[in-house]
């Protein structure tokens, strides 16, 4: 069997890469790609320590079900306003929401 | 399964009905005449033609009936925390209590809302807007009385995922829709790091329910990664400081009357249930001392950097965003050491913080219905054409500064008390500092209104019934919370340290 070292890795990898991802694209679709990114890593998480640790619960796999299902709505509704905005600019880079700051 | 259990979640269920007759009406009773209006203009017909004005008073009655009926713990101080299903909801009377001060945050906005609801442009979709602050209520309630994460979690997205579409209503305006792309996308973030660290914990652990994974929790350095990402997710909702940063875009963008809901509602109850669930899970004596100190530097940055940076807005949205950013850390000032007096000063200053910052957004939002204009300068020589107003404005700025009379200063004061009592002297002495350069940037708007003089100022103009109604539920909060001490007292009967 894969030992839970590995899963975590992988997991921890994604999660920075999300992280790194959400602070350097600048394509709001590729920033929410990041976001994704970092919710599954989460997900990961919850079903290795399941599988892994606590075999005779089923709490994590519920909430990696939960969590997967919110981060769509999220999606949608994220994509939704980039929809709008892009209606609006033309554009969805990052750099173009600059009209409000400091 | 045994269905009385659903009798111990009486709040939750008595909302979800006015959601669900506000959601039904809206659906059936505002047909195609209502869209004709809107496609019309509203030009030729009045207002009170087009059918759904009454659409505005449906939801504002049924959510009056509602928070009269769960006003208050019925037992008094005889109640006992309840649960249902296995812990999943956990309900202490407290929470009866902050769920009755979001209430009225809601009733609040409604007021605020409706003249500004039934302009053409949003009169097709204001149903929509009751539907959205209510689900969000709703998401709210359930992430109070969490006992599970699952539950808290769902309960957090509920109230996060429905704002988003509130900040980025004004659908043909750029701002509100750059808003809403901001606040959505920091919110996901958060909730990622906030997901990860809860399958931290649950790493550690192998339970999701709060009381389980109190007696389990030992000291690692699993453990305290997710006691830090937890805490960072939750600074995100409230806007503390290193996690600040969509805080003033939002505000600024989003529609006046959702950045009253989101400054006050959307964060108090973020900071109450960051009280409840950290002193839950994380009560122990060994995680006491850590966050402790997290939010020792957390408080110390977010009231001098909101502060400082508050000096510097010209626009009052933004500005009233700094000096939200800042209130939330006094807010927070009420979590350390975890005592039951922090919990009575916390939700005594969710309210008064709660009646005055709203009214200062009633009388921007006015302001800005009926002129356009919401920059700093734009307040010069106000008190010479709308005299109420101003003065209004005054009172509010005033207890949010916490000047002797009115509620802020006695929250104020209990609040650090609170902080003293638990041991951080330092902490409140710099908390007072802050109030001192706070009250300067407060007056400035005073002295706008009041001293400098404008050429072409605010023209006069007779606030609509719904907003005045708003105003005077706030001026009663303003000036009686603080006197009547009564208040103060019978939410200390229900307070619970760890």
């Amino acid at each position: 069997m894969i030992q839970i070292e590995y899963i975590l890795l992988i997991s921890a990898v994604m999660m920075f890469a999300g992280i790194f991802g959400f602070l350097t694209r600048r394509s709001t679709l590729a920033v929410l790609l990041s976001i994704e990114l970092m919710l599954n890593s989460a997900d990961i998480n919850f079903a290795v320590f399941n599988r892994m640790l606590y075999p005779d619960g089923h709490e994590g796999y519920f909430f990696a079900l939960f969590a997967i299902a919110i981060a769509a709505a999220e999606s949608a509704i994220a994509i939704a306003i980039m929809i709008n905005i892009y209606r609006m600019l033309k554009n969805i880079s990052v750099d173009k929401l600059q009209k409000m700051k400091w | 399964m045994d269905y009385s259990q659903f009798l111990n979640m009486q709040e939750e269920i008595s909302l979800l009905a006015v959601i669900l007759i506000v959601f039904l009406a809206d659906l059936f009773l505002c047909g195609k005449e209502e869209r004709i209006c809107a496609m019309g203009n509203g030009t030729a017909l009045s207002a009170t033609a087009c059918g759904c004005g009454r659409m505005n008073v449906l939801p504002i009655a049924l959510m009056v009936v509602h928070t009269l009926i769960n006003l208050l713990p019925w037992c008094g101080s005889a109640c006992t925390p309840v649960e249902a299903f296995g812990g999943m909801y956990q309900h202490t009377p407290m929470m009866t209590i902050v769920k009755s001060v979001l209430n009225v945050g809601v009733i609040v906005v409604m007021l605020m809302s409706a003249n500004w609801l039934n302009r053409p442009e949003n009169r097709i979709k204001q149903g929509e807007f009751h539907s959205l602050v209510l689900f969000t209520l709703f998401g709210m309630y359930l992430m109070i009385s969490s006992g599970h994460f699952i539950m808290f979690f769902i309960g957090l997205e509920l109230a996060s995922i429905p704002m988003t579409a509130l900040i980025a209503y004004d659908k043909y305006r750029y701002e509100s829709a750059e808003a809403g792309a901001k606040f959505i996308l920091l919110a996901l973030f958060s909730s990622a790091l906030l997901l990860y660290g809860i399958s931290l914990i649950y790493g550690v652990t192998g339970t999701l329910y709060f009381d389980q994974i109190a007696d389990k929790l030992q000291v690692n350095l699993l453990s305290i990664a997710g006691l830090v990402l937890f805490i960072s997710g939750m600074g995100f909702k409230i806007s503390l400081v290193p996690f600040h940063l969509w805080t003033a875009d939002t505000y600024e963008g989003a529609p006046t009357v959702v950045t009253g809901y989101l400054s006050v509602v959307s964060k108090g109850s973020a900071a109450f249930v960051l009280m409840t669930v950290i002193m839950k899970v994380f009560g122990s004596e060994a995680f006491l001392g850590l966050w402790s100190t997290a939010f020792f530097w957390i408080i110390i940055v977010t009231i001098t950097v909101a502060n400082l940076f508050a000096i510097r807005q010209k626009n009052l949205k933004r500005f009233m965003a700094y000096s939200a950013i800042s209130q939330a850390g006094y807010v927070v000032l009420g979590i350390m050491g975890g005592t039951a007096q922090g919990m009575t000063a916390l939700v005594f200053y969710l309210l008064v913080y709660l009646t005055a910052n709203l009214g200062a957004f009633a009388v921007l939002h006015v302001v800005e219905q009926h002129s356009g204009k919401i920059g700093m300068d734009d307040y010069n020589g106000l008190y010479k054409t709308n005299p109420k107003l101003a003065f209004l404005m005054t009172l509010c700025l005033f207890s949010l500064a916490g000047i002797p009379p009115f509620a802020g200063f006695f929250s104020k004061f209990f609040i650090f008390m609170a902080g003293f009592n638990a041991g951080y002297p330092v902490l409140v002495f710099i908390a007072l500092v802050n109030t001192v350069i706070s009250l300067y940037y407060y007056l400035l708007i005073v002295k706008a209104m009041y001293i400098k003089t404008n050429d072409e100022p605010i023209a006069p103009f007779r606030s609509d019934c719904g907003t005045r109604a708003a105003l005077v539920i706030c001026m009663a909060g303003v000036l009686l919370l603080g006197i009547v001490s009564a208040v103060y007292n019978y939410i200390d009967l229900f307070s619970y340290g760890i």
